[in-house]
């Protein structure tokens, strides 16, 4: 039992010591950390609830291993080595294609959101290929690239794309023209235009396409390493999948969740510094 | 159908802007036909006129900002404006926004120093939400005076302003353009603040200037005539 509540300790840890301090001296802030550490609960209780049942015998390890198990699996697969480098290609895979595929879709966002010919040229064609499910084209990508590391990447860089590209292109037309119009004003050159004033402008719109791309980052991600890879942490779960290893599927699945909250934290962090300004986010002075 | 940015005369020569039969038109209908004005270095000249009679268009075409169909503009440089809304950059800090374009090395320890000339000068970190309405028109003026100008235009700066605060910022005006000294163009629908801040009163109509009054002389004999002059009945001070 001492092992569940660690880990309980180690997924809880960054909210509750953050809610701990000012809990105690702010009594204004009481009720917001009180319902941050309430919001805990639920998820804590469910995995008591599945170590208990684990435990008990009710829950056979073959269907669903307890927490600890999977904890223990964790710990012995990093020393043998395989879980941190499968760990390692995944992250790498899902970071290239997140820079193809960001690169991508913020560069025609940018051309589009300036440009009306621009739109006209090329906004209708991303519009057809985005109504496209991307992981539809999946077996035509494994015919054009094989089932190698440039066939998980591509499929990556297209589920980031889109998002990334229709909220640039969406947070550019949003900017206030009365901000433009002071930039021409104060004698701003197109280029510091662009910088001081458009892309700031358009900087919580494209953050909130950042957030959904790194979801569906990770979701081409899972679906590109469970065909046909030799490495990875969707490699490591079909593995297992050959050998009736409950412990270690679910273990892929922890990892794969844990990674998307901490992509999530990473977007969030993201927004507070870089939107401080905004009174939607972030606490500035 | 010129809108020239000359290089600079020396200042005691060059008017701040001339302008010659101006004429402005949006598709078929001429809002401005045949304007002419000067306003010299110095020279805070008021406008005044009926909601839709071209004032702020006048002025968005002296700022450069919409394109004219006949005349001439002369202006030595960009001119600044201040316009009815502060148009802070919400994600810049105050400094920041005043050294918006202001393409020099000690951008910052300027923009402190016209910062503090509004009052402002222990907000130079600050973020424009924390103002108040008040506060934030007292940071467009300083950018809008930082850029040292030879014309400011002012397009109904106070117009969103409470009573008191209009007042405050009616001696500031007055204090940082005395310092200044650059042409002023205060476009504007309120004959006291016309009368308050201005050395010459124009009233605008049908696209052309139509009365022009000099206030050196009794504020209360101005005020019904530019009344009159608006198409009021020239009324009793105290409504």
């Amino acid at each position: 039992m001492s092992q569940l509540d660690h880990t309980a300790g180690i997924v809880a840890l960054p909210e509750a010591n953050a809610s701990a301090g000012p809990r105690a001296r702010a009594p204004r802030h009481l009720s917001g950390s009180a319902l941050q550490a309430l919001s805990w609960l639920a998820p804590v209780l469910l995995v008591v609830v599945w170590e208990a049942l684990a435990q008990g015998g009710q829950l056979s390890p073959q269907v669903l291993p307890a927490p600890s198990k999977v904890l223990r699996t964790a710990y012995k697969l990093t020393i043998q080595g395989s879980l941190l480098n499968d760990l390692g290609v995944s992250l790498l895979r899902a970071a290239a294609g997140f820079v193809l595929g960001g690169a991508t879709g913020f560069a025609l966002g940018i051309l589009v959101g300036f440009s009306r010919l621009a739109e006209a040229l090329v906004d209708r064609s991303i519009q057809m290929i985005r109504a496209i499910p991307f992981l539809a084209v999946l077996p035509l990508v494994i015919v054009w690239l094989g089932v190698g590391e440039a066939e998980k990447v591509f499929l990556v860089a297209l589920g980031v794309t889109f998002p990334i590209y229709i909220n640039t292109t969406l947070g550019i037309r949003q900017v206030d023209p009365k901000l433009i119009e002071l930039g021409r004003v104060q004698g701003l050159s197109t280029f510091t235009l662009i910088r001081r004033i458009v892309l700031p402008g358009a900087l919580p719109s494209i953050l909130t396409g950042v957030r959904y791309a790194l979801a569906t980052a990770w979701l081409a991600l899972v679906v590109a390493e469970t065909i046909g890879a030799q490495s990875g942490l969707g490699f490591l779960a079909m593995d297992a999948r050959e050998f009736l290893r409950t412990d270690v599927i679910v273990l892929t699945i922890v990892i794969y969740a844990l990674i998307g909250v901490a992509a999530d934290l990473i977007a969030r962090w993201l927004e507070r510094r870089l939107l401080a300004w905004h009174p939607n986010y972030g606490a500035a002075r | 159908m010129t809108l020239q940015f000359a290089p600079p005369l020396p200042a005691a020569i060059a008017p701040a802007v001339t302008v010659n039969g101006l004429r402005r038109a949006y598709g078929e209908r001429t809002v401005i036909e045949g304007l002419d004005l000067s306003i010299a270095r110095g020279e805070f000249v008021a406008l005044l006129g009926e909601s839709g009679c071209g004032k702020t268009t006048l002025l968005r075409a002296l700022a450069g900002l919409d394109p004219i169909q006949a005349g001439r503009i002369i202006a030595p440089r960009r001119p600044a404006v201040v316009f009815q809304e502060h148009r802070l950059l919400p994600w810049d800090s105050l400094w920041r926004n005043v050294a918006l374009g202001l393409d020099i090395p000690d951008a910052r320890a300027r923009a402190a120093a016209a910062l503090a000339e509004v009052g402002l000068g222990d907000r130079l970190d600050d973020w424009p939400r924390n103002l108040s309405g008040g506060q934030a028109q007292r940071v467009a003026l300083a950018r809008a005076l930082v850029q040292e100008p030879e014309l400011l235009l002012l397009d109904e700066p106070f117009a969103a302003l409470d009573a008191l605060t209009r007042i405050r910022m009616h001696g500031l005006v007055r204090e940082l353009v005395a310092r200044h000294r650059p042409g002023v163009l205060l476009v504007t629908h309120d004959v006291d603040e016309a009368i308050a801040l201005a050395d010459r009163i124009l009233v605008m109509r049908d696209g052309r200037i139509a009365f022009e009054h000099r206030t050196d002389v009794n504020g209360m004999v101005a005020r019904s005539d530019l009344l009159a002059e608006l198409g009021v009945l020239a009324a009793p001070r105290h409504t």
